[in-house]
């Protein structure tokens, strides 16, 4: 399958009064076209920042290098005019709070109008009208709401609205920041449900950006687990979660309490800070597998399976790693206090 | 782990509802606005040693009721004893006193510390709030001491440092050290890990777990986390729109789920499998607005078990048009609205409803065929034409009641013997007049 979108290297940092914060740091990603990829990580690891990175949605002062490939053209060097151009009618995005996202002054109507306006202006009246019913309508929304205004429906119904705002321009691809992350047990998982059958409805991409396990497992294709900055680990859902190549999935998954838990686990330690990260691996000082050469040197990334990437010491290349460095190495006492 | 048997907290009939100012016309003329009932006739014991599990979605009642307990918001009726004494209508003074008893830590940890406060005086606070520490080299001493408590440990790297040093772990810890310092009986703990990463939630479960055992402490969990809740708790409380509909063992919940909504909460949770995905058939729509729940059981519109005097009314009928025109061609939409007109009226609950335009019934009679299995239509008693007009009926609601069902309690008709022959009898007797 084509990639709809490719990031090749891409680091993203920006300054603060600590110091430079590399909130992405040299990660590679592909997104084939319909499928969904899920990018799971807890607070901190850059994820989001990585979503907004390759929509060139990043705060002022924030510097972007490497490569975010669409149709051909890099994002990072486009010019900010034509970048706008694409988001939307391209690349969509939702956001964790529909609240914030809708204007209260407006009607559901006037803003799929002035988004369709914006973007595709030869459209007419009943052209527009008949777009949005029919977007709306496949998200469960009934055209008797069209002319309400976003605080006359509840929090499940915004968060279709919002998805249904970004898709009633077709894009190819869309971001999706912890989209159900406010929203209640039942509601969130008929939100999934939405995302996971874009494809067989809309025939879009999706980035899913999450902190829950359960629900890349739920509605993706494949996962990336972020750490630091960096990609960990990236296959087929199925795989990863069925067996787990890098240490920190594997714990990641070990300590989620889900109904089927028997006995609590957690990592130790806590994510590091992005100004002074580890040397080496940057999970080394919480990696049960620790060897010497973990914190001496930083990990290559390699394919243990043809469909699977690993960014971790034990699996090679052997012929970077120095004499007696697979030898386990002793995990740096963490205190307790640091451990969360 | 699980409780003594002694009762520490016996909850009666409690009832608090928040009122809705109405329009300055309302005010104008006399007229007091609806009331949300946040809790709503809820009655439980909590046995000392026991992790009692509030669970519910927002909007459940849930945070309500604990604040209530600890006498953060005022009850509108009902009783709370606590240590066999009643306490909802305390003075100032002895609520302080009682205050010592029960402490409560909140979900956000980075909100529930003031940045300008060190951790010592944040967690020495409430001794000196309640003059129980002479001198601040005492205050410090006893910080210290339930900082080590806590794993915050050695606590001289801890206490002179400001909540932004620390990470989401570590002020929970610290969040949970002020809440034992008064060596309170009851801690109620609103959703102590759902703002906390995953890696590190266990690690604050087990804390919480060592210092009930080092403590003799009883704790209300309230959570919407079904997944932690099996792990923490003795016994769990389902509650939805201010009422619990199932309360009993953890064991029993998480085996035999009995009410509809409870089923449904467990088969929603996404599990991190990917060989297992989420049913479909979840219930639809979300949480009710709680100034105007529902006829009936508050569950009901959503329940896919429902039947005959559950509480089907006009909001239903509304309800089931909506969504039948959210999957329509906008040909076909505009034509049935136009025969149905303005919804507006089926707004306002009632067992009965008059709608204009003939048309009605046939479209009516459509929706039934494409679905007849829709639990809707059980509730149904007629649809009639006359002159112009359709009128419907929907059977009376009978109140579902609190009933034990094997080792739980659960308040769903589907158990209630005497609601069953009452829809029943209905079922016989609801043909068309």
């Amino acid at each position: 399958m084509s990639a709809v979108l490719e990031v090749r290297n891409l680091r993203l940092w920006y300054g603060t009064a600590r110091g430079s914060v590399r909130a992405v740091d040299g990660v590679s990603l592909e997104i084939a076209a319909g499928s969904v990829l899920g990018l799971v990580g807890e607070s901190g690891c850059g994820k989001s920042t990585l979503g907004r990175g390759i929509l060139g949605l990043l705060p002022e002062g924030a510097r972007a290098d490497g490569e975010v490939l669409y149709k051909g053209r890099n994002l990072v060097t486009m010019a900010p005019r034509e970048l706008r151009r694409l988001r939307g009618p391209d690349l969509g995005l939702i956001f964790q709070e529909p609240m914030t996202r809708l204007n209260p002054l407006l009607r559901i109507e006037d803003h799929f109008r002035e988004t369709l306006e914006q973007h595709e202006s030869k459209l007419t009246d009943d052209a527009i009208r008949r777009r949005s019913l029919d977007t709306l309508g496949r998200m469960g929304i009934p055209p008797t709401r069209f002319r309400q205004y976003p605080h006359e429906f509840s929090g499940g119904m915004r968060q279709r609205i919002m998805i249904a705002l970004a898709l009633v321009l077709r894009p190819s691809l869309l971001v999706a920041d912890e989209p159900t992350t406010s929203l209640d047990v039942i509601v969130e998982a008929q939100i999934l449900r939405i995302l996971a059958d874009l494809k067989a409805n809309f025939d879009t991409a999706l980035l899913l950006i999450t902190h829950n396990l359960g629900i890349v497992a739920e509605a993706c294709d494949r996962v990336a687990v972020m750490y630091a900055g960096q990609i960990a680990e990236e296959g087929p859902a199925r795989d990863v979660f069925a067996e787990p190549k890098h240490p920190y999935t594997r714990e990641l998954l070990r300590s989620t309490i889900s109904l089927e838990t028997t006995e609590l686990h957690s990592i130790p330690g806590a994510p590091p800070n992005l100004i002074t990260p580890p040397t080496g691996c940057r999970f080394h000082p919480r990696c049960p597998d620790v060897m010497r050469v973990c914190p001496a040197r930083d990990p290559i990334e390699t394919r243990p399976e043809p469909d699977r990437r690993v960014l971790c010491w034990l699996y090679g290349p052997d012929g970077d790693i120095p004499p007696g460095g697979t030898e386990p190495a002793e995990r740096e006492r963490i205190a307790l206090a640091e451990e969360a | 782990m699980s409780g003594n048997g002694e009762v520490l907290v016996k909850v009666d009939g409690l009832k608090t509802y928040y009122s809705i100012r109405g329009s300055f016309l309302d005010r104008l003329v006399g007229r007091t606005g609806a009331a949300v009932r946040a809790v709503d006739d809820v009655s439980l014991e909590l046995r000392k040693g026991e992790v009692l599990g509030l669970v519910g979605e927002s909007g459940s009642g849930k945070t309500t009721l604990g604040r209530t307990l600890l006498g953060l918001v005022p009850a509108t009726d009902g009783s709370v004893e606590f240590e066999g004494r009643e306490i909802t209508r305390l003075s100032e003074h002895d609520r302080r006193l009682m205050r010592r008893r029960m402490q409560i830590v909140f979900q956000d940890p980075h909100a529930s510390l003031n940045p300008a406060m060190t951790i010592a005086q944040a967690v020495g606070h409430p001794l000196e709030i309640h003059g129980l520490a002479k001198g601040r080299e005492e205050v410090r001493l006893r910080v210290a001491d339930v900082l080590e408590r806590v794993g915050l440990a050695p606590a001289e790297q801890y206490l002179d440092k400001y909540p932004s040093d620390l990470s989401g772990g570590q002020k929970q810890r610290a969040v949970i050290a002020r809440a034992i310092i008064l060596n309170p009986v009851l801690l109620v703990a609103d959703e102590p890990v759902s703002m906390l990463d995953m890696s590190v939630r266990a690690k604050i479960l087990e804390l919480m777990l060592a210092l009930k055992h080092d403590f003799d402490l009883t704790y209300l969990y309230i959570t919407h986390d079904l997944a932690t809740a099996k792990f923490f708790c003795d016994r769990i409380a389902i509650m939805y729109l201010g009422r619990i509909v199932e309360i009993g063992p953890s064991e029993a919940i998480y085996e035999d789920p009995k009410h509809p909504y409870t089923q449904a909460l467990l088969r929603a949770i996404p599990e991190p499998d990917p060989r297992r995905t989420i049913p479909r058939d979840l219930p639809r729509g979300e949480v009710p607005d709680a100034a105007r729940p529902p006829l009936g059981c508050s569950f009901h519109p959503r329940c896919p078990k429902a039947f005959e005097v559950c509480g089907w009314e006009s909001r239903d009928l509304k309800e089931l048009l909506e969504r039948r025109w959210a999957g329509m061609e906008e040909a076909g939409f505009e034509d049935e609205q136009a025969s149905v007109g303005s919804l507006e009226p089926l707004d306002d609950p009632a067992t009965h409803a008059r709608m204009p335009g003939g048309a009605v019934k046939a479209i009516l009679d459509e929706a039934r065929a494409e679905d007849p299995a829709e639990p809707f239509w059980t509730g149904v008693r007629r649809i009639e034409s006359a002159d112009g007009h359709v009128e419907i009926d929907w059977h009376e609601p009978v109140a579902p009641r609190l009933l034990p069902s094997g080792q739980v309690e659960v308040e769903c008709h589907l158990y209630d013997e005497e609601a069953l022959a009452e829809a029943e009898k209905r079922r016989r007797s609801g043909i068309p007049r």
